[in-house]
């Protein structure tokens, strides 16, 4: 496709534009985080270490960064399971209702955060009888973990079809031995990249949080919010937020390459 | 010869619609079998039941003696070819070669020299490390063939394998299928809609019609004694006789197939007479189609009916026949040239009027 000189210079100008607004602000995050103002003068003064420093010292932001990376791989762990016994048993058998139960499991991530929180609270609270802790936000949060997992999951099958497992279980496979060497090799890497959006989604969560989290209980972002308009805390949630930036990269990094090279892999089914 | 599977009154119902419809079949061991019909035949059905993918709704099974009905597909004696070869694509293709080796614990050295002797017997030596998207469209077709020959099953059966290649391919492999089985001496159950494929490589062919098999014959005997006017439409092209027409053209009552390459034309003026082993009709060409190796024209007879004619361009100037358009000839045939399909009408699907339309 040839585009006209004028037209391209038009698209790189918004494609730049739109990158500018995007990760200016992210990058004064980071240069914020060596601003010696407490209040972040702009242009900084001088530039200095010691709220990293701080930050790394700092219980609060080190307990809630294990409390959100637990909660995370717990959360995930149980959408994992889930999502993929939902995805396989959907796609295998044609039963009455079976749309019906797909939109059951996809609806969670589309309510409001704040009717969810409210409404699992409650569950947990008066109904069943459960204290709030680290294993209600874990509940909360695979409630809306599954979807990303069932997805991924979902959209793999599809597009390889029943074919593969016929053709396992035709050379003499078992049940267990086509999804050992088959069905499971083949979902791996979209597993993979659920599990990723799934952390991501549990990582940063804050609103179904609020509601199911007890006061011990502090996961990061919670932390973030409670200590943002402190004046002495200011600096060192400037550095987490910082160190955040920095760590979201990686993950974003490897579902990149992974679904890069899945592309590739799966040309071979076609 | 001994029979390799058996199929007694078998059905497949899905919901309202008959798939197979009380089919009794024997295919003998050795056999290249086909099974020839349009989509929707049923023909796909009678493999995956065979297979065991699907269960039947009544009737059975067996294979080389043993009643398999109810046995799952990894418990059945026999392998399949699929339609989109369905080669694993996370493993390499000697993986793929050995896997059925490999889930019956065949041990490494062993399947390693047969999934060797399989790759060669599909001409594929040296691959084995290639990953399947690697590989071109009849390569991969090799490597899902090779995967069930491996196995040594009893039976083989192929679901419309040669669908997905080009025409050249396809005839070269349609010749390599027939040598393979023949030195390998597994039954093999073809299924096809092409009827060119089914006469080249089969020893008896199967036609099926809405669930039903219409005629079980040779090659030869499919082509040369239609028994339906469904077959004789199916299988090449066929001029169909019937009703008044019939009367007419051949003095007698029911419907007569015709095949085109029978029928000579010639300039009414050079019209040989008709006789008690001669048939001549006269009548106009409408359409002439050159086909390279064959011309066909269309004529349409005064007793009113359209009839095909071929001919083999045999002279290296075929204007003579292209020129014959909207020109008046004679059609002369053999009297014992025609198949008799018996019966007072035909199969309105395949009435003459329509069959040229």
């Amino acid at each position: 496709m040839s585009l006209s000189r004028g037209l391209r210079a038009a698209l790189l100008a918004i494609t730049v534009l739109v990158l500018v607004v995007v990760y200016t602000p992210l990058a004064l995050v980071v240069l914020n985080s060596f601003n010696v103002d407490r209040t972040f003068a702009w242009p900084p003064k001088d530039f200095t270490t010691h709220w990293w420093d701080a930050a790394i010292h700092s219980t609060g932001a080190r307990s809630a960064l294990w409390t959100s990376v637990e909660v995370a791989l717990a959360a995930t762990a149980v959408a994992l399971v889930l999502g993929t016994l939902a995805g396989l048993a959907l796609r295998k058998t044609r039963f009455f209702g079976r749309n019906v139960v797909s939109l059951v499991i996809l609806l969670p991530i589309a309510l409001p955060g704040i009717v969810t929180g409210i409404a699992l609270s409650n569950a947990f609270t008066t109904v069943l009888g459960v204290e709030l802790s680290l294993f209600t936000i874990i509940i909360a949060h695979a409630t809306f973990c599954i979807v990303t997992v069932f997805n991924n999951v979902q959209a793999r099958l599809q597009r390889l079809g029943g074919n593969m497992e016929q053709a396992s279980m035709d050379l003499g496979a078992g049940p267990l031995t086509t999804f050992r060497l088959v069905t499971f090799p083949m979902l791996r890497s979209a597993l993979l990249a659920g599990a990723l959006l799934s952390f991501g989604l549990s990582f940063d969560e804050i609103v179904v949080t609020t509601f199911t989290a007890s006061p011990r209980d502090q996961t990061l972002p919670l932390w973030i919010f409670q200590n943002l308009f402190r004046p002495n805390q200011g600096p060192v949630v400037n550095v987490v937020a910082a160190v955040l930036v920095l760590f979201s990269v990686i993950p974003i990094y490897l579902a990149q390459r992974l679904s890069g090279s899945t592309a590739e892999g799966l040309t071979g089914a076609r | 010869m001994s029979t390799a599977i058996a199929l007694r009154g078998l059905s497949k119902h899905f919901d309202e619609v008959r798939a197979v419809d009380d089919l009794d079949l024997e295919i003998a061991d050795g056999e290249f079998f086909s099974m020839l019909g349009p989509s929707g035949s049923g023909k796909t059905t009678v493999l995956r039941l065979i297979a065991g993918f699907e269960q039947p709704t009544s009737g059975t099974i067996t294979l080389d003696g043993e009643d398999v009905s109810s046995r799952p597909p990894f418990a059945r004696d026999v392998n399949t070819v699929f339609q989109d070869y369905a080669i694993f694509p996370h493993m390499s293709v000697r993986q793929n070669v050995e896997y059925g080796l490999r889930v019956k614990k065949v041990p490494r050295a062993d399947r390693r020299r047969r999934a060797e002797e399989a790759l060669a017997t599909v001409r594929l030596e040296g691959y084995g490390e290639r990953r399947p998207n690697q590989l071109s469209g009849g390569q991969r077709q090799r490597v899902a063939l090779a995967r069930a020959l491996v196995n040594r099953p009893k039976v083989l059966l192929l679901d419309e394998p040669l669908g997905a290649l080009d025409l050249k391919l396809r005839r070269e492999m349609q010749i390599e299928l027939k040598e393979i089985q023949r030195d390998v001496g597994i039954t093999f159950v073809f299924v096809t809609h092409d009827q060119e494929e089914a006469l080249t490589m089969s020893d008896r062919i199967a036609v099926f019609n809405e669930g039903r098999i219409e005629q079980l014959a040779t090659p030869v005997e499919l082509y040369e004694a239609p028994a339906s006017a469904f077959v004789a439409g199916f299988v090449g092209t066929s001029n169909l006789l019937a009703g008044d027409v019939a009367r007419s053209l051949v003095g007698a009552e029911g419907t007569f197939v015709i095949r085109p390459e029978k029928v000579a034309m010639s300039a009414p003026e050079a019209a040989p007479p008709a006789g008690p082993s001669t048939c001549v009709a006269r009548g106009v060409v409408r359409e002439v189609v050159y086909l390279g190796a064959t011309t066909h024209s269309v004529v349409h007879l005064d007793a009113g009916v359209t009839l095909t004619v071929s001919h083999q361009n045999t002279d290296r100037s075929i204007d003579a026949a292209l020129e014959r358009r909207d020109q008046p000839v004679v059609l002369t045939w053999q009297r014992d040239h025609l198949v008799s399909l018996g019966g007072p009408g035909p199969d309105p699907v395949a009435s003459p009027e329509e069959e040229t339309a």
